[in-house]
């Protein structure tokens, strides 16, 4: 019956009383990448919009974005792209049915990390101009 | 004792009626991903640029304004319903409603204006 034992069901491990994993961590970072993605992307556009209908404001926006702290904001962006679809493709790889285990996951959640990172000193070495 | 049967009491409460649509859409758009950030990371870092000239004359060009285009528009259709899922898990109720429709009108408009001005410097 659905009646029996309605209120006091055992409550699912959540954040507060689950030790920090690296299955769950890269899990929750994921979806937090994500977010940030879609409120930096107004950065991209209103740059891309300046560039094509304003002098001025390309001025003022491509100073935001080269600033250091707009530089930052720019590679922690680059890392939470990267990081997202990588994390993604986790995803896809999962929902296809491989390397559904424990282990597994961990190793894909180190190289997701390893390989964003990567990524960002990369391009933050073309950035600042040590490679052309 | 409760007289609704669990029939009843069951019936509203949980599916959609959507299945796994959503699902199968994050999964397209992921595999997408895999494509479009790269190509997003790359064709933006190159055009990356402090001077508005070179940025109008390389966006000018089809191949860097289309690429542009497209990843930007997958990235901002999959973070939308990325964020739709966040929200569907914290926020209930009218504010999770308006919530949506805020999220939704903030990334159509994203890539409106970032299709305009594409368009604008290809033209």
């Amino acid at each position: 019956m659905a009646d029996v034992n309605r209120g006091g069901r055992p409550l699912s491990p959540h954040l507060q009383v689950y030790r920090p994993q690296w299955t769950s961590m890269s899990s929750i970072l994921v979806r937090l990448t994500g977010i940030g993605c879609l409120l930096l992307m107004p950065l991209i556009v209103i740059w891309l919009l300046a560039a094509s209908s304003s002098a001025n404001g390309f001025g003022i926006i491509n100073g935001v974005l080269t600033s250091w702290l707009g530089s930052l904001i720019m590679l922690g962006g680059v890392w939470a792209l990267t990081y997202h679809m990588l994390g993604r493709l986790r995803h896809v790889i999962w929902d296809f049915g491989f390397l559904v285990n424990v282990p597994a996951s961990e190793k894909m959640a180190y190289a997701m990390v390893i390989t964003a990172t990567l990524v960002t000193g990369l391009v933050a070495l073309f950035q600042f101009g040590v490679i052309q | 004792m409760n007289y609704v049967t669990d029939r009843k009491r069951a019936a509203g409460s949980g599916s959609g009626r959507q299945g796994t649509h959503h699902h199968w859409q994050m999964m397209v758009t992921s595999m997408l991903l895999v494509v479009a950030v790269p190509a997003f990371l790359i064709t933006v870092g190159i055009g990356f640029s402090g001077i508005q000239e070179d940025v109008t004359v390389y966006f000018g060009r089809p191949l860097p304004a289309l690429i542009t285009g497209l990843s930007l528009s997958v990235i901002v259709i999959h973070t939308m319903r990325e964020t739709h899922a966040a929200i569907e898990d914290y926020v209930h109720g009218v504010a999770e409603k308006i919530l949506l429709v805020v999220v939704t009108a903030f990334s159509y408009t994203l890539i409106a204006i970032g299709l305009f001005a594409l368009a604008k410097m290809a033209l």
